[in-house]
């Protein structure tokens, strides 16, 4: 056989036999889904209501503003500047009397400051007070109507995206891309940095052990590390892949669960919907949110999706593991030595991670669109894009040139950390500092 | 023609002339003793023989042809000081997988394997792990390892290091063995007895220098210092007169020197003219221990880095 093919032979079997790699293709999903719902759970219930005390020269605002879950107003008559937190009160909002013409400060004096959102929420809510209260008392609209006009106005539409992909019109649903793109960016990085680590120290356990100088006599270094990159690759794509099959068992498995009346109703409003948009058919709620979540599922190109994830998670495995199989081959055994050489590593992985988390919210800006095509950060933010539509999130040429320039890349930093890892493999004793390194990679043989 | 001829070779690094025109011939069935203090250059010099390293200038000549790292890799077998194992591997697995490396094919490496693991009592081990093994127990897979393909040529760097007598004995006898049926043995340590012991031929370097190279009897005929010893029940009185000069006496054993011009009979005489009764008379050589750190006293502990000019 093949000296690389049995290389690429040991590094997997190795490592698909350990009970870890069973249990992490798992327990990984079960983490990331806790990891995710625990943040949201914390987003929600972290969230606190602003109790603010009003003092209000003008006397009307305590008919507009309304308290709810964010902010409790309070306009308690004996309430003032001084005394509002021993009201329980965290902030003052003081508004002094407002003359058409001229432009009054009003002041908010806060014991405990208020988070942006908050701010402009309570911007939002004065001016439109002004607003309705103008209406009210200039126009002969009365307050109820004002308000039933306003809740009707409400009812009244709702917007739905399409991109545009010439005669296939599918309705988009941007939370959904969302949600997807920022899973997909999300996984890439944690498999980038977990399949990283694992070249890494597969290179070092060689190293430390001398396996590398018995094995090199009969293999050269370049196709030792090629053969361990290659094997662990095959390791992630194997557990990716068994990713997919879960999801679809346990989709099947949760299917089988829902009653067979309401899977009734949701092919009925299945039918309806692709016979007349809109037409209104009778279906139990439950039997609705069904149909909605199929026919977000059903709306997104899933092979497409599959196929990019599979690109850049391999593109993006390939540039950055032969760089941190670079490292794992310079260091001693001191494992603290590899910390320094990492950082620059992975600095841009962590960046691009920043990156994709603003891509999957604004996929077409300037910044994601850079960040997707530059091999350093493309494979973790393209996939935030994706789900948004090809060609309609991602123009066609934008995704060939960030595939080429990833393959580009890859076979670059290969090369580099080809040249340093050979020379490194076999050099005990000596800490190795970025200077050494690159005069390994670009000294002339 | 020698199985390995290795002429003037040389490897510089940035500080170091790790090896300096070393030059020395490996026979077909002997066990060759390749010797030297920390940092003298034997690693480096390994290092060229089994390919890991071009050398600098000079050549290596294996069978007569020039030495191919990659076309004679698999004639070759080099275990290193240190263990060359990897830890979560079952043993019968990794063996396998070093044997396919070497260009054996897995239904040989299997049967190999299973031979050698009788032979060396290790039929129980196949399915652990490193891990589980001691230091001893690692170093006998390691050398299983090392000769599994039946190499023409053996590179041995500290074999005994952890090994308990019978074990060590064990792989001693093969290594007999192995350089009876004709494979060339290079053996590289610091333990002076077990190359006397073992080694027909020995070359001694020290900062990157052959400084000795020779068989082992001559190596010492040449740095003998015409010592011997005597047993005699009793001592004379005077010894000014003698042919030797007296350097140690305890309980009617006596260290001498022969007196230049003279010889060993001269010895005798003197004794048996005297009327002392001789028990024991016998040449003292040096041991390899006592060459090595002759040459090599004054070298400081660790090589100091010179700067080349090239």
């Amino acid at each position: 056989m093949n000296k690389i093919g049995l290389i690429i032979r040991r590094e997997y079997l190795t490592r698909v036999r350990n009970k870890t790699f069973l249990l992490s293709t798992f327990l990984l999903p079960v983490m990331i889904v806790l990891l995710i719902s625990s943040a949201g759970f914390l987003a929600i219930k972290g969230k606190t209501t602003h109790r603010i005390a009003v003092v209000d020269e003008n006397g009307y605002f305590k008919d507009y503003l309304k308290s709810d879950s964010g902010i409790a107003f309070n306009f308690s008559p004996g309430i003032d500047s001084l005394n509002y937190s021993a009201k329980n009160c965290s902030a003052v909002l003081i508004i002094p009397e407002l003359k058409e013409g001229e432009k009054t400060v009003y002041r908010l004096k806060y014991k405990k400051q208020l988070g942006l959102g908050d701010i402009s929420d309570l911007e939002r809510r004065i001016s439109s007070a002004i607003t309705d209260h103008f209406i009210y008392t200039k126009t002969n609209v009365s307050r109820s109507r004002l308000d039933s006009l306003r809740a009707a106005a409400n009812e009244m539409a709702e917007l739905k995206t399409f991109p545009d992909e010439g005669k296939n019109v599918k309705a988009s649903s941007q939370g959904f891309a969302y949600g997807v793109g920022y899973a997909c960016g999300f996984l890439i990085y944690i498999l980038t940095f977990i399949y990283g680590a694992a070249v890494m120290r597969g290179v070092m356990e060689e190293k430390t052990s001398r396996i590398a100088e018995v094995i090199v006599s009969s293999v050269k270094p370049f196709p030792l590390m090629m053969g361990k990159i290659i094997g662990i690759g095959a390791v992630g794509l194997t557990q990716f892949l068994l990713w997919v099959v879960l999801i679809v068992l346990v989709a099947g498995v949760g299917q089988a669960f829902i009653p067979h009346d309401v899977l009734q109703e949701v092919n009925n409003l299945q039918q309806a919907n692709s016979m007349t948009m809109g037409s209104a058919v009778q279906a139990s709620e439950a039997a609705q949110k069904i149909f909605r979540i199929r026919q977000m599922i059903g709306g997104a190109n899933w092979l497409l999706i599959v196929t990019c994830f599979i690109y850049y998670f391999l593109g993006g495995y390939l540039f950055y593991a032969s760089l941190f199989a670079a490292v794992g081959s310079v260091v001693n055994e001191d494992p603290q030595e590899a910390q320094s050489l990492l950082l620059p590593i992975s600095m841009p992985i962590v960046f691009s991670f920043i990156i994709m988390s603003i891509a999957a919210q604004d996929p077409g800006g300037s910044l994601s669109v850079w960040a997707s095509i530059i091999p350093l950060s493309s494979p973790i933010v393209m996939m935030a894009r994706i789900p948004y539509g090809v060609p309609g999130g991602v123009p066609y040429w934008q995704l060939l040139l960030s595939m080429a320039l990833l393959a580009g890349g890859f076979l670059f930093t290969t090369w580099l950390a080809g040249k340093i890892y050979r020379t490194g493999i076999l050099m005990y004793g000596k800490k190795p500092n970025w200077k050494t390194m690159w005069s390994w990679a670009f000294r002339r043989e | 023609m020698s199985m390995l001829e290795v002429s003037h070779l040389k490897k510089y690094f940035a500080t170091q002339k790790a090896v300096d025109d070393i030059s020395f011939k490996v026979e077909k069935g002997s066990i060759f003793g390749l010797l030297g203090p920390n940092g003298a250059g034997k690693t480096t010099l390994i290092r060229m023989i089994t390919g890991i390293f071009y050398p600098d200038e000079g050549g290596i000549l294996f069978n007569g042809k020039k030495f191919s790292p990659t076309a004679d890799a698999s004639r070759i077998g080099y275990m290193p000081e240190e263990r060359g194992l990897y830890k979560k591997m079952k043993i019968g697995e990794q063996a396998i997988y070093f044997a396919q490396l070497k260009g054996l094919s897995r239904a040989d490496a299997v049967a190999r394997i299973k031979d050698w693991f009788i032979r060396f009592d290790m039929k129980g081990w196949w399915n652990k792990k490193i891990e589980d093994l001691s230091k001893g127990m690692a170093q006998k897979l390691q050398f299983v390892i090392t000769v599994l393909h039946e190499p023409e040529l053996i590179i041995l760097d500290e074999p005994f290091s952890g090994l308990d007598p019978v074990n060590a004995n064990l792989i001693k006898e093969e290594i007999f063995r192995l350089a009876t049926s004709g494979a060339a043995v290079i053996f590289s340590t610091h333990r002076m007895e077990q190359v006397e012991e073992i080694c027909n031929q020995i070359v001694l370097i020290d900062r990157g220098q052959k400084i000795l190279d020779g068989s082992v009897a001559q190596v010492k005929q040449d740095f003998k210092e015409n010592l011997f010893r005597i047993h005699v029940d009793s001592l004379p009185q005077e010894t000014s007169l003698a042919p030797f000069d007296l350097l140690a006496e305890k309980e009617h054993t006596i260290t001498l020197r022969i007196k230049a011009g003279r010889t060993p009979n001269d010895v005798l005489k003197y004794f048996i003219d005297r009327e002392c009764q001789i028990t024991h008379f016998t040449e003292m050589l040096p041991s390899l221990n006592e060459i090595f750190i002759r040459l090599v006293e004054g070298t400081p502990l660790a090589r100091q880095f010179q700067t080349i000019q090239s």
